[in-house]
This record gives structure tokens, sequence and C-alpha cells, in this order.
């Protein structure tokens, strides 16, 4: 046998055996698949490991990339818990029966948006918090430019934000279909269409991804973001000039949620995980690492940067039949005929 | 006898009578005493299905030991036979028991499914696929050369199994039905789609569609950074420029750089409040605009992050070619630009031809450039990861996308392979005295000063800024000097426990270095070896075999991921959650850039070289060992270094890959830009240049340089021949 053969062959072996000593991870620990800010990720299962011993093995992901994952590894699951993140995901994945069905005894302790979108998931999902949209506006630039900052959604069809706006594109983004849906909702689908055609003509860029706009606004590079409100209150935080609007109208809102995976590793430690996180203790951790939506217990204290979701108006969002996979596609396709395709 | 069948032989019966059995991602429970379960104990225990492998190890042993002339046909029915049973037990009995119920009916039921495979199986898997090679070459294959044919069966049994099984695997979900389609409609359907191909922006109102952003793109970016590929080659070996070496440096800059970092430098100089831009805006009285977001923005970055690449294809190829045929060429009274245009360049185009190639396909399948810089314009591998992940997940679509983004990719290597043609590059040959390598025409060299010196300068400058960006509170608003970033990312602390890694950087840092120091070499190997069978030997099928290891580097990052984690999520290849499967994923993604800069310096070194060693006594394996790879020098290290580099900043595979315990700095970093919190993922950033700036320093010391007797300019005194020696 030749040397090289002999080096070749080395060089499998060596492979083989790092494949091998890499392999096979501590099948107690819990798989938990996050889908907030990372910070936020963190300080969740720090608080999970203090309250319980349970080491926690977290991946963060977004939302998409979750539920992408979660169906890829539908056959033989390997992630226990999926928390955090937009609640459409978890109804489609409920839809798909990739989520178990759990009902809590926590549940009546939470808002009634969370216990809806339970009920929404046939429990195989609950709300954990939610957030409204609203726009994210640079105060400097439009100082600047001597330009009003936008109370409402008409205002934004005004011909002096031209090239002001940004907001994700809705194929891309969960965000972003929020707010079609919201705007069917509000103004009926035919007038919302027209309304984003207008709407169109100011807007700068369809941003991939949902929070994109916020940071935008924040560096200047627009000066309103439609985007979640506490996206917005995050670049404030941050130090830039970003004042959070509720439109005038009413809004739509995300309910983030958290399911336990069908099939996981750890169906016991995963219902621990999933009780521990409805508790206001484990939804404290939020504001500690800058993220301000609202929790779902009642009883979490609302934090202080916080956008008042009692003081914005509402709207009676319909997540059953906008978080469909029928309902979706219809709106989408419009969107992507009428003003996608637009120049 | 052969002293390699009887090392197989062992190997065989040792992976398969004591080595554990199953294992990586999970694994069975021990029996006999904790040791893990082998083939042949678990064989006995309760998965019967494994005996009779022992058949396919024993069946050779007497043929073996009384060195019969049947020893060929022997290894050749052993190999084939045990691999296809390990294949066959391995697809029909997975986890969950039989894969399919009419196998329970006919069969019977079984107490228990089985595990991915593991060591043991693996190796086992190794032995019956080296007796089929040997046994081949025993009856005559390949010249009866084992290396070739064993070389040859592990690359096509690897690459079948990494990216030919996975990447079918997502393509057929093309088919999948769609609500009142059937599958064939619903592909035809996808395929066809009006963003996918509409010309509407020559026409009329509406956007045009995604191939064509993606061709003009593609092919803007692979001519732009050919040519200043090429100039920095050139600068670098054939002037008298002082700073080479800072040169060289500065181009290798931007491909270790992670991604979404250039794209940042460039909004903060150019976007519509970048400093640039408020500067242009003041003094010049400009409007500040967003012209940046779009194409030309994306062409900005990718022609940075892929310069260097091409950089790399290329300067192997300048310095390999030959002064004497320039010096012929000047003997016989060519000017300096005849000699270039009709020799030296005619020579690099096979260069040419694979550096433009890859940074079209990188440019098609880059996506972190587009999503950053895209603005309003669109690119396929951006649309498909929006179409796995976005609000539609509908991954038929992504699949339809995908295929049409693999066309591209094939058409460009077609056109490629016709440039070149089949003529000769050789230009590395057995004679003693090579020559000086001819002087640039003069409005050459001054053309090529002029496009590589303000390029160097410009990401001198980009890089400048990355750095400070580190170090200030909030770039762009609040220019303080801080620490912070990099006290959030690598923190230390010490206490009576002794050292804590408090920063939250040092975790995904870890993986990520030694993952990639893990899959570089594996991909240089894999590499080289491949580009040696494509250049060196011909056998039927070579043509698919070569298209097949172009096959991942075509395909996204983001399909990539998604059908590794369908192929190999459960038995019999359980990789999901492991670091291999990263490893994995790196190196049958990266080998692509490996075997062409193998290919490209390899057509260079005359086949006399080889042909002399071979008559001199020496087999395959000891011409590649002493001949070949101490001239292919240039491109091992280029192998080696974009592997490396590679594995530490590409992102979209990964991010479908990484788990809980192996997390990746990219995916880190990802998160940080998303949120808009630059000065962290800028600081992790920073910190990655340096280390895998220190790695490239490293891999060259390792390698050496290539020692072709050739006198430099300022010492015309040949030195002795190192080549033949």
């Amino acid at each position: 046998m030749t040397l090289a053969t002999r080096r070749l062959a080395f060089a499998t072996t060596a492979l083989l055996g790092l494949a091998l000593g890499a392999a096979s991870a501590n099948a107690a620990d819990l798989v938990v698949y996050c889908g907030v800010q990372e910070e936020w990720c963190q300080a969740m299962m720090n608080a999970f490991t203090k309250e319980t011993g349970i080491k926690v093995a977290m991946t963060r992901k977004s939302a998409g990339e979750t539920y992408a994952q979660v169906k890829a590894e539908g056959s033989n699951p390997k992630g226990d818990v999926w928390w955090g993140g937009t609640g459409d995901a978890f109804l489609q994945a409920a839809e798909d029966g990739l989520l178990s069905e759990y009902k809590s005894p926590k549940l009546a302790e939470l808002h009634p948006w969370a216990q809806r979108q339970a009920a929404d998931a046939q429990y195989r999902a609950v709300g954990i918090y939610a957030g409204g949209l609203g726009f994210a506006v640079n105060t400097e630039v439009l100082a600047k430019k001597k330009v009003a900052e936008p109370a409402c959604w008409a205002d934004l069809v005004k011909p002096e934000y031209k090239g002001e706006i940004q907001i994700a594109n809705p194929n891309s983004s969960g965000t972003a279909y929020a707010t079609l849906a919201t705007l069917v909702q509000i103004f009926g689908e035919n007038p919302a269409f027209d309304f984003m055609k207008q709407l169109h003509g100011n807007i700068s860029q369809y941003t991939k991804s949902g929070a994109a706009p916020a940071v935008a606004a924040g560096r200047g590079e627009a000066s309103i973001g439609i985007v979640f409100m506490h996206d917005g209150v995050t670049q404030t935080v941050n130090g830039f000039p970003v004042k959070v609007v509720a439109p005038c109208e009413g809004t739509g809102y995300e309910v983030g949620s958290m399911g336990i995976i069908k099939g996981g590793p750890n169906p016991d430690l995963a219902k621990k995980f999933y009780e521990f996180a409805l508790t206001p203790k484990a939804q404290e951790t939020a504001d500690q690492a800058k993220s301000y939506q609202v929790q779902a217990n009642v009883a979490t204290p609302l934090s202080p940067h916080a956008p008042r979701l009692e003081k914005v108006k509402l709207i009676d969002y319909d997540f059953k039949k906008f978080g469909s996979a029928a309902e979706r596609k219809r709106l989408l396709s419009r969107w992507d005929n009428e003003i996608g395709n637009l120049r | 006898m052969f002293r390699s069948h009887l090392l197989w032989l062992i190997v065989g019966w040792i992976a398969w009578t004591i080595a554990p059995w199953y294992g990586f991602a999970s694994s069975r429970q021990p029996i006999l005493g904790g040791w893990p379960a082998s083939g042949l104990l678990a064989g006995l225990d309760d998965a019967p299905w494994l005996l009779p492998l022992g058949l396919f190890l024993a069946l050779p042993v007497p043929f073996v030991a009384t060195r019969s002339r049947l020893v060929g046909p022997a290894l050749v029915v052993a190999g084939a036979g045990g691999l296809g049973w390990m294949m066959l037990q391995g697809v029909a009995i997975i986890h969950k028991g039989w894969a399919w119920p009419f196998l329970a009916d006919l069969f019977g039921p079984i107490a228990a499914g089985q595990p991915g495979m593991g060591f043991g199986a693996m190796a086992t898997a190794l032995a019956f696929l080296f007796f089929l090679t040997m046994g081949l070459a025993a009856r005559g294959a390949m010249k009866g050369d084992r290396f070739t044919t064993g070389a040859i069966g592990l690359l096509v049994a690897s690459i079948s199994l990494f990216v030919f099984w996975p990447v079918s695997t997502v393509f057929s979900q093309a088919m999948l039905p769609d609500a009142d389609m059937s599958g064939p409609a619903a592909l035809i359907h996808r395929l066809t789609a009006k963003d996918i191909w509409s010309l509407g922006c020559v026409t009329g109102t509406t956007r045009c569609g995604v191939v064509w952003n993606s061709v003009v793109l593609g092919t803007l970016c692979g001519v732009i950074t050919t040519v200043l590929g090429l100039a920095f080659a050139l600068v670098a070996t054939r002037t008298t420029f002082p700073y080479q070496r800072l040169l060289r440096l500065l181009s290798v800059l931007p491909i270790i750089t992670p991604p979404f970092v250039i794209g940042l430098a460039v909004i903060l100089l150019f976007g519509r409040n970048g400093t640039v831009t408020l500067f242009l805006a003041e003094n010049f009285g400009l409007t500040a605009t967003r012209w940046i977001y779009g194409l030309p923005g994306i062409l900005l970055t990718q022609t940075l992050a892929f310069t260097p690449i091409a950089f790399l294809v290329l300067i192997g190829v300048v310095q390999g070619i030959a002064p004497s045929m320039e010096e012929a060429a000047q003997t016989l009274r060519a000017g300096r630009w005849q000699t270039f245009r009709r020799v030296t360049w005619p020579l690099m185009r096979p260069g040419l031809a694979n550096a433009f190639l890859v940074g079209f396909i990188e440019s098609l399948a880059d996506f972190g450039n587009p999503l950053v810089m895209g603005g309003g314009y669109e690119v396929l591998s951006t649309k498909i990861f929006y179409a796995v992940v976005g609000a539609q997940n509908d991954p038929g679509r992504a699949a339809a996308l995908g295929i049409v983004l693999l066309a591209l990719c094939i058409g460009a290597f077609l056109v490629q392979r016709r440039w070149v043609g089949t003529g000769s590059y050789t230009t590395v040959g057995g004679k003693g005295f090579a020559g000086t390598p001819a002087e640039l025409p003069r409005w050459l060299k001054n053309a090529v000063y002029a496009t590589a010196l303000p390029w160097a300068a410009f990401t001198f400058l980009l890089y400048g800024l990355i750095l400070y960006g580190g170090f200030v509170e909030n770039w762009g608003r609040n220019n303080t000097f801080t620490l912070r970033h990099y006290v959030t990312a690598f923190g230390l602390d010490w206490n009576q426990y002794g050292l804590l890694w408090t920063g939250r950087a040092w975790n995904s840092l870890f993986t990520t270095l030694e993952v990639s120091a893990v899959s570089a070499p594996l991909t240089a190997a894999m590499g080289l070896i491949t580009a040696y069978l494509l250049v060196r030997q011909r056998f039927t099928g070579q043509a698919t075999f070569e298209f097949m290891t172009m096959l991942s580097f075509a395909i996204p990052g983001t399909v990539i991921g998604v059908a590794y984690i369908l192929a190999f999520n459960q038995p019999p290849v359980e990789l999901t959650g492991t670091a291999a499967i990263l490893v994995v994923c790196f190196v049958f993604r990266n080998m692509p850039v490996a075997i062409r800069a193998g290919v490209a310096a390899m057509s260079q070194l005359d086949k006399n070289l080889d042909e002399c060693a071979l008559t001199l006594g020496a087999n395959s394996a000891q011409t590649i060992r002493r001949v070949i790879m101490p001239l292919l020098r240039p491109a091992i290290v280029a192998a080696l270094v974009y592997s490396f580099v590679r594995a530490i900043t590409s992102v979209s595979a990964v991010i479908f890959l990484v788990s809980a315990r192996h997390d990746m700095a990219t995916s880190y970093i990802v998160g940080r830009v998303e949120i808009g919190d630059f000065g962290l993922a800028i600081a992790y950033s920073s910190v990655l240049v340096v280390l895998m700036g220190l790695a490239i320093i490293f891999i060259q010391w390792i390698v050496g340089e290539r020692r072709i007797a050739r006198p430099t300019p300022h010492a015309p005194a040949a030195r002795p021949q190192e080549v033949a020696a």
C-alpha cells in the first residue's frame, strides 16, 4: 500500500473520528428553538436553568427559519420547544400537525389575546407576548425636511413623504404580512389595495426583514418605517432619534407564541419549560433584555418603555382567517400582481 | 497479495466486530458491560439483519490468503454485495422500525428500529468500497492503479451521498402538487412563473423577472472580479511594485470578512445618511439620494468580496506561465504587446475562465450582500431564501427557483468549457532553464496600476473604517471611544474556579474555529485529488463526474441547508445537530473552488513530468506526492485558505444546520445586524478578520512557496533546478 493511500486512509479515519467525537449531544438537555432577539433568548434560558436546574440547548432563528426547520425535521424531530416568534408561523405549524396539543393550567392567568391564540391553534400553541403595528419615525430627518410627523395610515400617502417610507415585503416578512392583513381589516380589501398602490409611490424600498425599516429609520436611511412598535422602541433605547407612532385609525398586532414540538426527544422537560415560560418571573426577562413586547401573563409588570397597548386602538384582528394558508396565499399573490410588480 | 488488500480486510473486520456500529446523532443502549454495540453484537442481539455482512467480509479472505488469481472478482463481489446490503438494510429499517409498512407484512414485525450509522458502520462501508475498487483495479481498471480506482470510488461515493442525494431530495419538492394542480403541472407552472422570466422592464412599467436581474449581476460581477483579480495578479508577479506583499494582504482582506460587514460599511459611507454622501451634500450641494441601494450597491459589495477569489485563482496561473515562451517570442522579434497578446494572454485562458466562472457562480449564490444592499433589486438567491423561510412558506417554489439557478450555473459552466477549449496550456515542464518573465508593455502596466491601486486604496479605507466602527459607541451617531462591544463579546473573568469565558461570543467562536480547521484540509485534499483525476486521468463518465462536483457550489446555501436536513435527519445517515454535518456541508460546498484552483494550476504542468516519474518506477500516488504536489503549492494555499475562510464566513447554509451546541459566528453576527446593533457585529467581525489573517499566514508558512527554477527580475542569475530534483 502506498504512502498516499495510507494518508488518504488516515484523513478519512480522522474525519470519522472527529465526527464521532463531536457526535451525540447529552440527550437529557432540553432543546429550545428561540424566535426572539438573541439577548432575550439568553436571558430566558438562563432564568429557566436557574429556576429548575435543567440545562437548555438553545438555537436562535427567525420564525420563518424555525418553521422551515421544524417542518424539515418532522420525520424525526430534534427540538422540544419552540419559544417566541410571530404567531402566524405557529398557526401554520399547528395546522400541519407539527406541534402537540397541551392545555396549561395557567391559561386562565393570561390576557384574552393569548388565550384566543391558544384556542385558534387548537391548543397546540399559546400566546406569550403581543406587539402592535405602528410607525418608527426619525424625528431628526423630518424636522430637517420641515415635514410633519404622520399620525394616521391615511397620512402616509401624502406627497411630502415621497421616497421616505420603508416597509418589508409581505412575501418575506411576517410583519409586512400582518400590515397587509391589518389594512384589509381596517379599510376592506379593495380600498386597502388601492391605498397600498398609492403608498407604493412613497416607498423607497420593500426590505426583506420585518424589523429592517426600524433600523433604517434609526440610521436616517428612511424617515418612516412601518414596523412593530416594540422594534421601534429598541431603536429609541439604542440612542437613535426615533419616535414610535400608533396610527389613529387603529392598528393590528401580532401574538408571539410558544408550542411543544410533536415527537420531540424530551416531552416532560418541554412541559416544565412551557409552564415556566407562562409565569411572570419568566416574562420579566424581556424588559431586562431590551425587548418591549407586552407579556401574556396579566401579572407581569409592564416595562416603562413598552408601547401601551391599552392606549392604542387595536382592531379585532382575525388571526384564524388571516393566518390560514389559503387566505395568505390569495392575498400575497394579489399583492404580487397589483403592487409587487410595479416599478 | 497486496498489503492494501490485507489492510482493508482488517479494517472491515475490526469495524464490524468491535467498533460501535451506531452513533453520531443518536445511539443505542450499550450492551455487554457498557461497550456500545458493534455490528456483530447488535446482530446477535436484536438486529439480525447485520449478520449477513460477516459473509461478505469473509468471502475475500481465502482468496487473499492463498494469493489466488481470482482475488479480483472475489473482492468485487464482496465489496458490491456488502455495500448493497448495507444500503438496503439502512434504507429499509429506520429509527421507527420498517420504513414502509409492506415490509412488515412481508417479513413480520421487528423489535426495534435502528439509529443512524456510526463509526463502525461507516468504516465497514469504507472497507467494502475499497474492496470494490481494489477488485476492479486487480481486474485491470485504470491500468490496475489501485490509488486511482480508490480515489474515484471514494469521491463518487461521497459526492453521491453528500451532494447528489440531498440535492435530489430537495429538488423533488418542485414536483409537490399544488392546490388543484397535479405534480408535473405544478412544476411547469412554477418554472414558468412571470416573476422569474418577465421582460416587463424593457417593454413597460412592470419589473423584470428575477432571472434577468441575476444574470446581469452575475455577468458584471464575473467580468469585473476577473479583471481586478488579473490586475492584482499581474502587479504581484510581473511588476516591480515595491509593496507587493502589502498589496497581496489587502487583496485578500475582503475574503476574510464576514458577510454583511462590507455592506454595512458601504451603507455607512454611501447611504443616504452616509459619511461620504453627507460630505458631498454639504460641500457640493448635491441632493442625498439612495442610489447605492440596488444594482450599484450589490455589485460594489460583491466585487469587494469576490475579487480576492479571482486573484487567488489567477495568481497561480500567472506565476506558472513559463517565461521561456515569452522569451522565445521576443527572440523572434515580437514586441512586448505582441508577446502579451499572442503568448501570455492565451496561456492565461484557463485561469481567466475559471476565475470568471467562480465569480459568476459566487454572485448568483451570494445572499448576504443582496439582502443588505438590494433595495428593490431582486435576485434569485434572496427570492429562494424567502420562499423557504418567508411568509409564503413555499418549498415547491423554492425548489423550482433553485432549479432555475442551477440551470444558469450549468450554462455558465458549459460556456466556460467551450471558451477554454481543448488547447494545451502546459508551461511548466521538466526542462532546466525557464527564462526571465517578460515585462508588461508600458501602457498595460500603467493600466494595471490604474486598476489595482485605487481599488486597493478603497479597500484599505473601508477596512480602516470597519476597525474604527468596533471601537465607537454607535457608529455614525455617537463617535466616542469605547471598548464596550469587545467586552460584551469577548469578556474574560477570573474567580476562584479559574478563568471564566463571560463574553457572549466565545461559544460560537470556538465552534467556528474548530469546524473550519477540520474542514479546510479535508476540502483541499478532496478538491486537489478530484482535480488530479479530472486533468490527468481519463475514465468513462468523467464529464458527469465533473458536473456533479460543481453541483453543491451552484446551489444557494439555503437550499443546501434544507436539503441537508431533509436527507440527514433520520437513519441511515443521521447527522443533524452534530458538528459533523457542518464539516460535511463545508467540505462539499467549498470543494469546487479547490477543484477549480487545482484544475487551473494542473493544466499548466507538463504531462512529461508525470511520465518521467512513472518511467522511473513511481506509482501514481508517489507521482502526486513528489512531483505534482510541490508544483501545486499556490493551488494548495488557495484551496486551504478559501475553505478555511469560507467555513467561517458563510451564512445561508449554516442557518439551518447550526444547533444549540454548535452555533456559528456568522449566525450570531446576523442576529446582531438584524436589530441594528452594528457595534457588536463589527467588533466580532474584526476579531474574526484578525484570526483569519493569522491563519492565512500560518497556512502559507506550512505549505511553503512553489520553487520553480526561475530567476527573479532583481537577481537574474538562474538558481539550480529544483523542480525535477
